[in-house]
């Protein structure tokens, strides 16, 4: 009796003790390199917040919000059978949505019941001069008309007058202005993306503002 | 002894088992104001399926979903109104309700969020006073 119990402990804490090291298996230990031992490794890893790895358009059973005990779920399209051919990026879908619509590789309906209705673009680039080093943002209305109708964006979330709106990436970042739809639905924002928005480079005698405490004490 | 070994060998499997970080398709909504509530899997919506078939425009303002996360309130008897979901999925433009576990087809006990957003990928907690947590039952 005593021995079953010890060897169900044993082996509970064997599983643990595998599922553990499974759950790390996003940075293997690498040839060559020594891993440190003791109490403290565990704190020190390489990577600490850099989340795994995500696997590209995985089929819905396996993607982890869809419960694979729901038979339905098995008759799902896998997207990346839908994304074949389609033009690649690299990040969101790993699909180029805009390129997909204006090489004519999808040819979404504007109207929900007849799919001869053409979307109402309107071609008008609207620059904002950004007060740091970046890049000044054009914002493409074409691109834009393509996919959305006026009233989505206008006036509720961009006011349509000039310097009305106050925009800055933590407001974005957070969901507001831009943020309602890039970094959810839309292009996701990482450093990979950064230069969609930001693709006016400043003029050649550009410099940056110099902050008000350097102004004041300046540097010997 | 082989019987309780064998079942934390079991254990060990149904660990490994376990699903790992969710690594859904970008931009999948998952709706749970009332599904779990109700004993059904929460709502899991591809925003990428519909768009090769839909522009933004056709859900967003012609049928009024709103630009949030489980913000449109939609319940089963809108639907049958033919509101929200039910403009199209009514067995003529895209197939009927009758096929529940097609949209209620979510991990039970998952929260409403969009799957991979910005927001989500943050290594430290946002800022909330900005935006309203979504209120769950």
């Amino acid at each position: 009796m005593k021995i079953k119990y010890i060897s169900l402990i044993v082996a509970i804490a064997l599983a643990l003790l595998l599922s553990g090291s499974y759950a790390f298996a996003a940075n293997p230990p690498v040839k060559g390199v020594k891993t440190p031992t003791g109490k403290v490794s565990s704190a020190n890893v390489f990577n600490r917040l850099l989340k795994k790895q995500k696997v590209r358009n995985p089929p819905p059973p396996e993607d982890g919000i869809h419960d694979p005990a729901d038979a339905a779920v098995h008759v799902l399209q896998p997207p990346a059978v839908a994304f074949e051919g389609l033009p690649k990026s690299v990040f969101g879908n790993y699909v180029d949505w805009v390129k997909a619509i204006e090489g004519g590789y999808i040819k979404p309906r504007y109207d929900r019941f007849d799919p001869t209705v053409e979307p109402l673009v309107m071609d008008l680039n609207i620059v904002r001069v950004v007060k740091a080093s970046m890049p000044d943002v054009v914002f493409p209305h074409k691109q834009h008309t393509e996919w959305l109708h006026c009233s989505n964006c206008h006036p509720k979330i961009f006011i349509p007058q000039h310097n009305a709106n106050v925009i800055n990436m933590s407001a974005i970042l957070l969901g507001q202005k831009c943020g309602v739809c890039h970094g959810k639905v839309s292009f996701p924002i990482t450093t990979k993306s950064c230069k969609k928005c930001h693709s006016k480079p400043k003029p050649a005698d550009w410099k940056p503002p110099k902050s008000e405490a350097s102004l004041k004490t300046p540097w010997r | 002894m082989y019987k309780s070994a064998l079942i934390g060998l079991l254990g060990m499997f149904a660990v490994l088992a376990l699903p790992q970080a969710a690594h859904a398709e970008y931009a999948d909504v998952i709706i749970n104001n009332y599904a779990d509530a109700a004993g059904m899997r929460p709502v899991v919506f591809p925003h990428w399926y519909h768009r090769i078939r839909f522009r933004c425009k056709v859900c967003h303002a012609d049928l009024g979903f709103k630009f949030k996360a489980g913000g449109n309130k939609i319940t089963m008897a809108k639907i049958i109104d033919g509101k929200f979901c039910g403009a199209c999925h009514n067995g003529e433009i895209s197939w009927s309700v009758e096929n529940c576990g097609m949209c209620h087809s979510g991990i039970p006990g998952t929260p409403t969020h969009i799957d991979g957003s910005t927001v989500q990928r943050l290594v430290a907690p946002t800022y909330k006073a900005l935006e309203k947590p979504i209120q769950q039952k």
